[in-house]
Formats: structure tokens, sequence, C-alpha cells
């Protein structure tokens, strides 16, 4: 489980979170939806420690991970795998390489042993004859696949993925979406995921926190969110006329 | 303020540089890689400034002194010791900010706006040790011996020059680049481009690594991290000097 009480995050006058409390269940996709600018992402990279927030405490299993030391920071970093909204892979290293490094990095593992696992977690994403070539040369849902298979290289204990269907089609996105789901029940992961994808939303919510205002505006799962009677949630999931018609 | 706002920074940043790497293996494969991208790459820049330079200062001096009572041997003597002292060290470090510092400047940049740093830093990798140790290690190794590269094949590039147009009898140019030899020129040349080569490395990388934005500002940290390089090189070239030879 992952905790996060009352945090709250300025950049100078900007109050971008406030006062937001939210628990992320393990085994479970927890979504982080809300508009474009109403702070996601810097809620997830508050969670991770990557902005320091200004109040409050984050707690990641047992471990209260706001009063760690860098050192103590570092070791629960390598139990998390991230998928950042661009993506993120090292332009320089082919596919291959970006998805080793994790392991050359801080696993034990010989080199034969290092291979197979990379072997394998190309092939849990599906990618196949990608393994020399460099970000630039692959499409963006591969990217974001490479993405996902370095994510969970490490045999991650917490996954978080910050838009990981953006810019792809529906298609691909929903292979992204099913892939997302089964890594976090195949790998029992505490996965946190940002989206403003209501397809994202009606395919794998399990819980869903609306971010609205800086504040945790509505919290509940797939279901709930599609009979709410919450107004600045139904404006947010009926913005397009697809959904409106849905819910007639 | 903003200068101490920046020194602040810059010497907590080198702090976080000089932390023990986490896993020698990828810390040697990556100084190998530096030493290849940022030595070995700018062999040919150096030999090419260097035998015009040769060159330039040797005709320049034999024209200069030609209607006076000067000796001759001075000329091979002014090639050598202009090289040994300032060309090849400041001259050559000044070339090599720009083109090696740009390029630190832009890849670490463009890492930083593409997330690619912090990429690194969730995965618990010290970034800034991981990216920039092992650039200062491979600039402070090879600079010097591009230095000395420098040097050779700027003398190399007078003679061609006296040979080619005879500015003065090759015999003299010879005697000239023998004459009262003080082997210190080459120490103080070697310490110089020491400092000037830990500048080229850490300065556009700590331009770089605070970069926010998007492609222009990468552009904008790589000019500032060339433009404050070449004036640190020009500055520390005073003082040691000052230093090493009054
Ligand atoms: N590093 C930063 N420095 C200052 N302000 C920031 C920083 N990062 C984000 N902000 C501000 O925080 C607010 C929320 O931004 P955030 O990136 O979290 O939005 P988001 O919900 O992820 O949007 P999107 O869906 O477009 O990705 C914005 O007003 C943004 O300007
Ligand atoms: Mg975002």
């Amino acid at each position: 489980m992952i905790i996060a009480k009352n945090i709250s995050k300025s950049f100078d006058d900007n109050h971008v979170l406030n006062d937001i409390s939210l628990t992320c269940k393990k085994g479970e996709t927890n979504l982080i939806i809300g508009e474009s600018g109403s702070g996601k992402t810097v809620l997830l990279k508050s969670i991770l420690g990557i902005h320091q927030i200004d109040k409050g405490q984050i707690i990641y299993g047992d471990d209260v991970f706001t009063d760690m030391n860098h050192k103590e920071k570092q070791k629960i970093r390598q139990e998390i795998g991230m998928v950042f909204q661009g993506g993120a892979l090292f332009d320089s290293s082919t596919v291959f390489e970006n998805i080793i490094f994790p392991l050359q990095m801080f696993s034990k593992m010989s080199k034969v042993e290092m291979h197979n696992r990379v072997r394998f977690c190309l092939e849990r994403v599906n990618l196949h004859n990608v393994d020399d070539l460099y970000p630039s040369e692959i499409s963006g849902g591969m990217q974001k696949r490479v993405a996902i298979a370095r994510a969970v290289v490490l045999n991650p204990k917490y996954l978080f993925f910050d838009e990981p269907n953006s810019g792809l089609d529906p298609k691909t996105a929903i292979v992204i979406d099913n892939l997302i789901k089964e890594l976090t029940i195949d790998f029992n992961t505490v996965t946190v995921i940002n989206t403003h994808d209501m397809n994202s939303v009606a395919e794998i919510g399990d819980n869903i926190a609306f971010i609205y205002n800086g504040q945790k505006w509505w919290y509940g799962n797939k279901e709930e969110i599609m009979h709410t009677d919450n107004k600045e949630l139904n404006d947010f999931v009926f913005a397009t006329k697809l959904m409106r018609d849905l819910k007639k | 303020m903003n200068t101490f706002y920046h020194i602040g920074r810059y010497l907590l940043f080198m702090k976080k540089v000089f932390k023990r790497p986490q896993k020698s293996s990828i810390f040697l494969n990556n100084v190998f890689f530096e030493i290849e991208k940022l030595g070995i790459n700018s062999i040919m820049i150096v030999l090419i400034i260097s035998v015009f330079m040769g060159a330039v200062i040797t005709l320049q001096t034999a024209y200069n002194i030609e209607l006076s009572f000067v000796p001759l041997y001075l000329v091979g003597l002014g090639t050598r010791d202009s090289m040994f002292l300032e060309f090849s060290s400041t001259i050559v470090a000044l070339i090599l900010a720009g083109k090696v510092g740009a390029n630190i400047a832009s890849e670490i940049g463009t890492m930083k706006i593409h997330e690619q740093i912090e990429a690194l830093n969730m995965m618990g990798v010290n970034s800034e040790s991981h990216l920039v140790l092992p650039k200062i290690i491979a600039a402070v190794l090879t600079f010097p011996l591009l230095t000395l590269f420098s040097m050779f094949i700027g003398i190399l590039g007078g003679y061609l020059a006296v040979y080619f147009t005879n500015a003065v009898p090759i015999d003299d140019f010879v005697y000239g680049l023998h004459y009262y030899f003080i082997p210190f020129y080459i120490t103080y040349s070697l310490i110089k481009v020491v400092i000037f080569a830990f500048i080229i490395a850490t300065i556009p990388a700590y331009h770089a690594y605070y970069v926010q934005g998007g492609a222009l500002e990468v552009g904008k940290a790589s000019t500032k991290g060339v433009v404050y390089s070449s004036i640190l090189i020009l500055f520390f070239n005073v003082v040691i000097t000052q230093i090493l030879l009054s």
C-alpha cells in the first residue's frame, strides 16, 4: 500500500496540491484523473519524492518515505518502476540497453540471467525484433512498451504511470491499458496511473481519485463514476458527446 | 547575488558529482566511452588548428624580424615557446570548450527536458555522478595528451611553413627550436590544461543539468556553458600563470 497523508505542494504562489490524502492499494490499479494542469503529474512526482512536498506524509508499505534519508530513499526506489509521460528512454542507448540498464546497475544477476530477464520482459510487453533499435527508430506505442518493460525489469513492488496512453490510438491504448492491468495482477504491484483518458477509466479503474482545484474532489471506482452526481466530475467525465450519448 | 547563487549551487552540484560510483563496471564503461567521445574525437580538430597556428606564428615572427638585427633562430624559439606556453593549452582549451562543452551541454540538457534524468533518479541512480564524473575523468586524462599532441603538431606546422617558404633558413629554425629549452614550460601548460579540462567538463554540465523548458532552453544553456567556461579558462589562465611563472 502507498498512503499519502495531507500533502500540499506549491510552486511560489501557485498552490498546485492542497491537503490531498490518498490510499493506493496493492494488486489494484489506482487512477488519478483530472483536467490538464490540475496537478496529476505534480501529485505523482510528489508521491515519488521527485518533488519536495511542503506538508504531509508519504508512506510506502510500513515505511514513512518522507522521514527517510537519501540512502534509504534510493533503496525504496529500486522497488519502484516508473513510466514517464514522454517515456524517458535513454536516446543514446538501444532498446535492449535501456531495459538491461537497471539490472546492470542494481542486480547481482549473471550476464545470462540478465539477458533472460530482459527477454522475458520484452516478451511480456509483446515486443519482438527491436533489441538493437534506438528509441527514435520505433513508434510511440513501442516506446511506451519499452518504457514499461524497463519499469518492470527489477520486479518492482510499486508501479507508476504518467499518462501511459497519451498520443496513442484507441486500439493501442487499450492494449497498453490491459497490459498494465495484467502486470498489476501478475506481479501484485501497487499501481498508480495518471490519466485523462476516459477509456482507461472505464477499462481499468479499480480505484479512481478525481483531482480538482488542487484537492481530491471525488474518490470511487469505475462503476460509481458513471452514476455520480458530483457536478465537476460529471463535467469532466461527460465532456465529450460520445460519453454523453453513452450515458443515455 | 546571482553569481553567489550559481557558485553555491555549482559547489553543491559538484559534491553530488563526486559521489562514489554505484557500480564500477558501468562506471568504467562510461569512462572509456567518454574518452572516445571527448578525447579521441577531438584529435582531428586539435591537429588542424595546431598545424595552422604553428605555421602562422612562425611566418609572422619571421616576417617581423626580417629587417632588424635580431638573430634568425629566434623564429624557431618563438614558435616553440608560444605553442608550449599558451597556444597548445589555452587556445586549444578554448576550442575544446566550444566543441566538447556544447556537446556535453546539449546531451545533458536534452536528457533533462525529456525526463531522462528524473528517470535515472527514480531508479535510484545518482544521476549527477553517473553522468558527469566519467566526463571529468575522461577530460582530465585526455586533454593533457591533446595538449602534448598540439605542441608537437604546432612545431611541425612551423617547420613545414619554413620548409615551403624559406622565410628563414631551416637550420636556424631548428637551432631555435632547441635553444634554451625550459622543460617547466611543458609542466606549466599541462597543469593549466588539467584545470581547463575540469572547467570544460563541469560548467556546461552544470548549466544543462538545471535547464527547464524545451529545446530552446537547452540551446541557451549550451551557449551559457560555452561562454562561461571560456571566460573561466581565460581567468584561470592569468591566475595560474601568476602563481607558476612569477
Ligand atoms: N517544476 C515545476 N515548477 C513550477 N510549476 C510547475 C512545475 N511542474 C508543474 N507546475 C505547475 O503545476 C501545475 C500542474 O501541472 P501538472 O503537470 O501536474 O499538470 P497535469 O495535471 O499533469 O497536466 P497534464 O494532463 O497536461 O499532464 C501547473 O500549473 C504547472 O504550471
Ligand atoms: Mg501531466
